[in-house]
């Protein structure tokens, strides 16, 4: 029972009950629509976990949505709310293509210049962001709602222009093959490559049927980097120091403005990087016409919400999420019950995540009940006078 | 002590624990009726924990409660009201565009036919109320607009609206004036003439002499004892609430003034409304001397403390720093210039609550080198070098480095900035209300600590809305009114009813 408490009184445990009652909820939901719930989720699993191709897939998944989480998780320590992650990876994605398209070097260079231009993008319009919010006072969230758009038109601006669109097709042109970083793209198409692969099965599938690339090793070293930067560097310390009391920071002559600019820059690399990895790593890499938002920055906010915001966390929270999405297809096949159950799932869990100290309130609560009450006490005041027990 | 109905509040063996911390240790409380009790206490000793259990905030874990000598469960503050116990708390809790009125009334409204609020009933019963207790209060004043002695009468009159027989006030007087200091206690003999029973927390002896009856003690979550005031002096109250012999009177040798460290020229400050609150003001503080600067709030304390700082723009005039010019550039270049200021509002200006104890000593100072190399920040250096500052300034608990600040009482907060302003060994400390809600012992520390930095050679600019303070802390006196420095006396020529006049503008041209 100690140990229980113990576990529910660390940060995590909230992540984990949320997780738990979004099942519990979705189960709910799935037995009252009429579906066997336990089944369901039987189809979920197998369908994100069944094949070496679904793991692949969860993890191509969950790059772009790792990437965005981690630039929200790390704005939201420094106090600022980057609802902006979706136009930041937009814009990573359009300067990716453009340069992808009109440079071809060879792959050493054009991999790295290609990155650096996704990073770029995110960065730019993130410190744009930041200068509109330290110079004239404007709310991250309401700028950074109307870039989304404006960037989600500037990609269609983009896709649809003379330069760039790709003929009979709502796509612009893809990016140069050696920009791709996709793992081995050439070698496992070639005949030696055919060759080795058919010894061994499950490495065939996964790098035949999937876009399996190197973007899930960059998010996780990004997300590590990330922690660093926040709890190990006196920029992570000012950044924080600004987050929590922006009045004591300047005080103390931390430069402010530069300080916000800075973090929404930071975040904002992170998310355009995840474009970029996106436009380099996933076939058709090229931009397409946009109807409406893809989603990769605002399932970031999700991702760093069950993440509690740590950056690390999010690795594991960007495979649960992938995972959800990915597996949820398989509900709709095999069991008929419509995906949407997913989205309920995770609706739920974001929820339960947003009720602060519940786990803690949980914790109290059996502590409570589990006190053992000793009979042997009796309250006696100063002077030594018993006093009249208290009702339990 | 029996249970009895001669007692209005009785509360018996209070045990509290916020996990491992005991806050309350079977603390024992008796109030008479009709009498004014004061609890007594350094910061963090457990008195407002105490209150908030009866005032159904908190939960004990063990103790009963017993109201006219009847037991009573009291779970949430609404319990508490209907008991007729009321609580002003230390910060008021007013709508501030509301008026005095609306206030008064919110979430208890007078209802006509529907539940339509009958605003004329409700100002006629407020005024019936006003009228019988004889508050100076006009009940169509807005919040906002009244001083906040009214505030304070407001939050009373709230309490006595919704029948309050049993008043507690949370450190009434920590933001009031000495004329409304006055004003209050007259109010508190008046409603125990009219039947009420008054609690009060504090930790001001002189106006627990002047107010109170009775005057329990709580030190570090132990009950002391109780004492009846009559039979008992400031020195005796404040020895038995801080456990050792505490020194009421500032000692200090004569001053050895140096060079002039910060000298104002001229200097004009505008707030954010574009008026002036500092007006071509002169200033000189030299090395080894504390210059206090006395004067009512709101008379271009903040305004000038905050343009040295480089936190305001300054309009007009020079501001020089060991011969350099300072104005008008960032909060680093003052700092860099080896100034170190105490702020006012430590919870605004001074430290970052979320923060460990830790992260919070090295502000300022974790650019250095000794702090990490490079860009990185080294948190075992910074754990070691708050171990030393929580030695060396007796910051409570101790092993506190990686408890978060938020979690520190009021007192030990204040050491934490001290330390961390003083460790940087400046050449100049500005000291704004430094003492700002602290109990006689940390006050005692505060005061020793600004002389052990004069001493050292340190220019001091102490800044006090507390006219006892800067009498007997500053080798030279001055007073600020309407943003310019009116007069300039040294220590000990000069009485508390000149400086009283010229702090009110008596004395101006």
């Amino acid at each position: 029972m100690k140990a229980l408490i113990k576990f529910l009184r660390k940060p995590i445990a909230s992540s984990i009950v949320a997780i738990l009652l979004g099942f519990l909820v979705a189960a709910v939901v799935l037995a009252v629509a009429g579906y066997d719930p336990l089944g369901s989720f039987g189809a979920l699993f197998s369908g994100a976990l069944g094949r070496p191709k679904y793991i692949a897939n969860v993890i191509i998944k969950a790059t772009p949505i790792l990437l965005t989480g981690v630039g929200v998780a790390f704005a939201f320590q420094t106090g600022l709310f980057n609802i902006g992650a979706e136009g930041q990876y937009i814009l990573g994605t359009i300067l990716t293509s453009i340069v992808g398209v009109m440079v071809d070097l060879p792959p050493v260079l054009e991999i790295p210049l290609l990155i650096c231009c996704g990073i770029f993008g995110g960065a730019l319009l993130g410190a744009f962001i930041g200068f509109l919010k330290a110079k004239f006072g404007i709310h991250e969230v309401i700028t950074s709602i109307m870039t989304n758009w404006i960037m989600l038109y500037l990609c269609n601006f983009v896709v649809m222009s003379d330069t760039f669109h790709k003929e009979n097709s709502t796509s612009a042109l893809p990016i140069n093959t050696s920009g791709y970083t996709t793992i081995l793209y050439n070698w496992k198409k070639s005949d030696a490559g055919i060759e080795f692969l058919n010894g061994i099965p499950w490495l065939k599938e996964v790098l035949l049927k999937t876009d399996l690339n190197i973007g899930f090793i960059v998010g996780i070293l990004v997300a590590i980097f990330a922690g660093w930067l926040l709890s190990r560097t006196k920029l992570g310390y000012e950044l924080r120091a600004v987050g929590y009391n922006r009045d004591a920071a300047r005080f103390s002559g931390i430069n402010v403005d530069r300080s916000i600019i800075l973090c929404m820059v930071i975040s904002g690399a992170f998310c355009g990087l995840a474009g970029s990895l996106n436009i380099t790593g996933i076939s058709p890499h090229a931009i397409t016409q946009l109807a409406a938002q893809e989603g990769y920055g605002f399932n970031g906010l999700s991702v760093a919400f069950i993440a509690g915001c740590s950056t690390v966390g999010c690795i594991p929270s960007s495979l649960l999420f992938a995972g959800l999405i990915y597996g949820g297809m398989s509900v709709q096949q095999v069991m008929g019950a419509p995906s949407d159950i997913i989205n309920i799932m995770i609706g739920t869990i974001v929820f339960f995540i947003a009720l602060p100290g519940i786990t803690n309130a949980l914790a109290d609560w059996i502590e409570r009940r589990h006190k053992e009450p000793d009979p042997n006490e009796v309250p006696v005041a100063k002077d030594g006078t018993p006093l009249p027990k208290r009702e339990a | 002590m029996e249970v009895s109905s001669e007692y209005a509040v009785q509360m018996h063996g209070i045990l509290k624990k916020f996990g491992v911390f005991t806050a309350l240790d079977h603390v024992d409380l008796d109030v008479k009726k009709q009498t004014v009790h004061a609890i007594l206490g350094e910061n963090g000793a457990g008195k407002t924990t105490l209150m908030n259990i009866l005032y159904g905030l908190y939960q004990a874990d063990e103790g009963g409660i017993y109201l006219n000598g009847e037991e009573v469960k009291i779970a949430t503050p609404t319990d508490a009201i209907k008991h007729g116990i009321g609580m002003v708390h230390q910060h008021f809790m007013l709508v501030e565009n509301f008026t005095v009125t609306e206030n008064i009334i919110l979430g208890d409204e007078v209802c006509g036919a529907a539940g339509v609020l009958d605003m004329k009933k409700a100002r006629q019963e407020v005024q019936a109320l006003v009228e019988e207790y004889g508050f100076d209060v006009d009940p169509d004043a807005v919040i906002e607009d009244i001083t906040v002695g009214m505030q304070q009468r407001v939050e009373i009159l709230k309490a006595l609206y919704r029948g309050a027989e049993i008043l507690i006030l949370d450190e009434p007087t920590a933001v009031l004036t000495p004329q409304e200091i006055e004003k209050l206690i007259e109010i508190m003999h008046d409603l125990i003439a009219k039947g009420k029973t008054i609690i009060i927390i504090t930790h001001k002896l002189k106006e627990i002499m002047q107010s109170s009856d009775e005057c329990s003690i709580i030190r570090r979550g132990v009950y002391m004892g109780t004492v009846n005031v009559k039979e008992t002096n400031e020195t005796d109250l404040a020895s038995k609430m801080v456990g050792r012999n505490v020194n009421l009177t500032v000692e200090k040798t004569k001053a050895h003034p140096g060079e002039p460290v910060l000298s104002i020229q001229g200097l004009t400050v505008k707030d954010e409304r574009g008026i002036d609150q500092v007006r071509d003001l002169n200033l000189e503080v030299r090395a080894g001397e504390i210059v206090g600067i006395a004067g009512i709030d709101g008379n271009g304390q903040q305004e000038l403390v905050d343009a040295i700082t480089n936190i305001v723009k300054a309009q007009a005039g020079t501001i020089k720093i060991n011969g350099e010019e300072v104005q008008n550039t960032t909060p680093r270049n003052t700092y860099t210039h080896s100034v170190a200021t105490i702020p006012s509002d430590r919870h605004r200006w001074g430290l970052v609550l979320p923060f460990a104890v830790s992260e919070n000593t090295v502000l300022e100072r974790h650019v250095d080198e000794e702090f990490g190399a490079g860009i990185t920040l080294d948190y075992d250096k910074l754990k070691s070098y708050t171990t030393e500052l929580i030695e060396k300034f007796d910051i409570r608990p101790s092993g506190c480095e990686d408890e978060r600040m938020s979690g520190l009482s009021g007192g030990n907060q204040q050491k934490a900035i001290i330390a961390r302003m003083v460790s940087a060994a400046p050449n100049l400390l500005i000291a704004f209300q430094p003492t700002r809600g602290l109990d006689v012992g940390a006050i005692e520390f505060v005061h020793k600590t600004l002389i052990a930095e004069r001493d050292r050679g340190a220019a001091i600019l102490l800044i006090s809305f507390e006219l006892d303070e800067v009498m007997d802390v500053s080798d030279t006196i001055a007073v600020i009114y309407h943003g310019q420095i009116v007069g300039t006396y040294e220590q000990g020529t000069v009485d508390e009813n000149e400086l009283g006049l010229l702090m009110a503008g008596g004395g101006a041209k």
